[in-house]
């Protein structure tokens, strides 16, 4: 097996595994630049995948066929959103500390999950789904050589919908006056009220669209990779997307990037056994390849990474 | 009217917390079709029904306590620990490796055990605690990072070299075990330890070291204001890495009471044990003091324990009492619109 039939192997894996973390870093991402830390993507996440476990059963149900993951995406990202409004009632409004705020957030969701998936299916995990999204190859693109195998075959379309957001992200923070806004709000909250602009909604509404994207990341993960809803499915998805935006520097781009290559260092953990080269690393080490990189960067050893300055802090009107 | 403010206020939140968070539980349980009356008797009965079921609880207790104390310690000199569960983790793996691979009298094998957890898990701590006092890291997120890192490695190193049949290290030498008949007779056969008492003892170190010793008293002013505490001479960056070498040794020593007390080997775990996660809960309520930690950990020793009984009886979901707990720390955590609502009857005298 040559090298490149390795990468022809690894590099789709990744970009599968990739999709759900995309989708809760740039969440992060946005939600960090307006200032509000985010420890509850996990549970956001965790939340988002179980409706998004319970919709697709029930529109399989409904035999609306194809349409039925994506129905339940938009599903999720509701559901993702509303939930984050906890978060955002406690860290903005009540001013509670923001990373203990997340920490609870994160216990809420997986009890009610689970208390949820008890009640509906009376069984500790949602039923499997078998009206999945599936695999495809893009047309056209896949026949280019080497590159179509690697980057457009067997590929999910939500992995391409995660990569095409990430630019509108980066679009939207860099290249409008709301991303203007918003980051000024996680830089100076108090230089951005003065010039008019409202910090407590330009927050919700950051804290919110995180929860939809997370919620999102929770349900592709579903659709994709685990195929229903256990106590298991969400077990640190969340925080090694958190992990994947500090690595990205709270840039969308940046951690588009971070996503992408830890989702590689996943794949390979789990399919490197298979694989000559990679058979010789313990899958230990790939394990905590991300965690341990995401470390590294904070100290600034792998390009120093900095959070934004008022993130953390809850905004008091008039107070120095 | 100066009632709702200093230390009652302190005991007040927390009581207020749990009310509530008791009730929209049972408003919970009443929205999906349960009877909340029956559940949470159940619930009592579970906790305190018989011999059994308080030895359990005061069992589940033992390593709550020393999370809890984990995570105040960190705390009170402003640092956010949430790397217990990495730390604990990583003392389960070193107390049941001295447990298993040494032939010592009791005397000296026990505490070599714990202690070798402890300085497992602050060598653990001090990582973050280096990284913050060094290059200014937000602990917050290197422990989660660590908790990860643990998790694998412990799981790896189990693997590689302790695996014994059934995915698990061999159990440890008697010489090293905290298990004791005459507490498992007492109590009918729980697995209750004297991992009691040795957390009882760490309960009233983390007291007489934060309130007795001028070194808690400088862990304390850094807590409260590191500027003014380096102005005053302190070395904040030898504080912020002892407040967390001692957090992670309390952790650490919550791991020994699991891999020393109640299962007397370590597994390989596929997902965290939530003891770290529970200390953080147990912190907040006990308002990072040692007494208050003591009851919020059999607060939440007593939920998780009575929950089965709870769902035997009135069938409501094991993940009810998780739910009850987010919603404490939620409440807890927003206790600024309590002070807010106070402080608006006391200027105003009307709401």
């Amino acid at each position: 097996m040559s090298f490149l039939d390795i990468l022809a192997i690894v590099i789709p894996a990744a970009i599968v595994s990739a999709a759900p973390l995309i989708f809760t870093a740039l969440g992060g991402v946005i939600c960090e630049r307006s200032g509000v830390v985010n420890i509850g993507l996990e549970g956001m996440m965790l939340f988002g995948a179980f409706v998004g476990a319970v919709c697709m059963h029930f529109f399989e149900k409904m035999h609306l066929g194809a349409a039925s993951p994506w129905l339940s995406f938009l599903i999720a990202i509701v559901a993702g959103a509303l939930f984050s409004l906890l978060h955002a009632m406690a860290s903005i409004s009540f001013k509670a500390d923001q990373v203990i705020s997340g920490v609870a957030l994160n216990f809420l969701a997986s009890g009610l999950a689970l208390f949820l998936t008890k009640k509906i299916f009376d069984a500790g995990e949602t039923p499997m789904i078998h009206e999945r999204i599936s695999k495809q190859d893009v047309p056209v693109l896949s026949h280019i050589p080497i590159i179509g195998d690697w980057f457009f075959s067997n590929a999910y379309a939500t992995s391409y919908v995660a990569i095409f957001l990430s630019v509108v992200v980066w679009y939207v923070l860099y290249k409008t006056p709301f991303g203007l806004r918003l980051r000024s709000v996680g830089e100076h909250p108090m230089a951005a009220d003065t010039m008019g602009i409202n910090v407590v909604r330009m927050r919700y509404v950051a804290v919110l669209i995180s929860g939809g994207f997370a919620g999102l990341g929770g349900a592709v993960y579903v659709a994709s990779i685990s195929g229903n809803f256990t106590h298991a499915t969400i077990s640190g998805q969340g925080f090694m997307a958190l992990a994947a935006m500090i690595f990205g520097k709270w840039h969308p781009l940046g951690a588009l990037g971070a996503a992408l290559f830890f989702g590689l260092a996943q794949s390979i953990s789990v399919t490197g056994e298979s694989l000559p080269f990679f058979k010789d690393i313990p899958s230990v080490w790939l394990l905590i390849a991300p965690y341990v990189l995401t470390i590294l960067a904070l100290a600034g050893f792998v390009g120093r990474a900095d959070a934004p300055k008022a993130s953390g802090q809850p905004y008091e009107k008039g107070k120095r | 009217m100066n009632l709702l403010k200093g230390r009652l206020f302190s005991i007040l939140i927390p009581v207020i917390s749990v009310v509530l968070a008791l009730i929209i539980g049972g408003i919970v349980m009443l929205a999906s079709g349960y009877q909340p009356i029956l559940a949470y008797t159940s619930l009592f009965e579970g906790i305190f029904g018989n011999s059994y079921n308080i030895g359990e609880t005061v069992r589940q207790m033992t390593p709550l306590i020393l999370a809890g104390l984990a995570v105040a310690f960190a705390f009170r000199a402003g640092l956010f620990n949430i790397g217990v569960e990495g730390q604990v983790l990583v003392g389960w793996l070193a107390s049941v490796y001295v447990g298993v691979s040494f032939d010592l009298p009791k005397i000296i094998h026990l505490p070599f055990a714990i202690v070798t957890a402890a300085v497992a898990g602050a060598l653990w701590g001090v990582i973050p605690g280096f990284l913050k006092a060094r290059f200014k890291v937000h602990e917050v997120i290197t422990t989660i990072m660590m908790n990860y890192i643990a998790l694998y490695m412990t799981n790896a190193i189990i693997r590689a070299y302790m695996l014994a049949p059934g995915e698990r290290t061999k159990d440890v030498k008697p010489t090293a075990s905290l298990a004791s008949d005459f507490l498992q007779t007492i109590t009918d056969g729980s697995r209750l330890h004297y991992g009691i008492i040795v957390a009882l003892i760490c309960s009233v170190i983390m007291w007489f070291i934060l309130w007795k010793t001028t070194m808690g008293y400088e862990l304390r002013a850094v807590g409260f204001n590191q500027h003014a505490s380096r102005y005053a001479g302190m070395n904040v960056s030898k504080n912020i890495i002892l407040s967390m070498a001692i957090s992670g040794a309390f952790a650490g020593i919550a791991g020994a009471m699991e891999g020393l007390g109640t299962y007397g080997y370590m597994m390989i775990n596929a997902a965290f044990t939530g003891v770290g996660f529970d200390g953080i809960a147990v912190s907040l309520i006990g308002a990072n003091n040692a007494i208050g930690i003591i009851i919020g950990a059999a607060l939440f020793g007593g939920l998780k324990i009575g929950a089965s009984n709870m769902s035997s009886v009135a069938f409501v979901p094991i993940e009810l009492v998780d739910i009850i707990i987010a919603l404490i720390i939620f409440f807890i955590a927003s206790s600024y619109i309590i002070h807010w609502l106070s402080n608006r009857v006391n200027k105003g005298g009307k709401l």
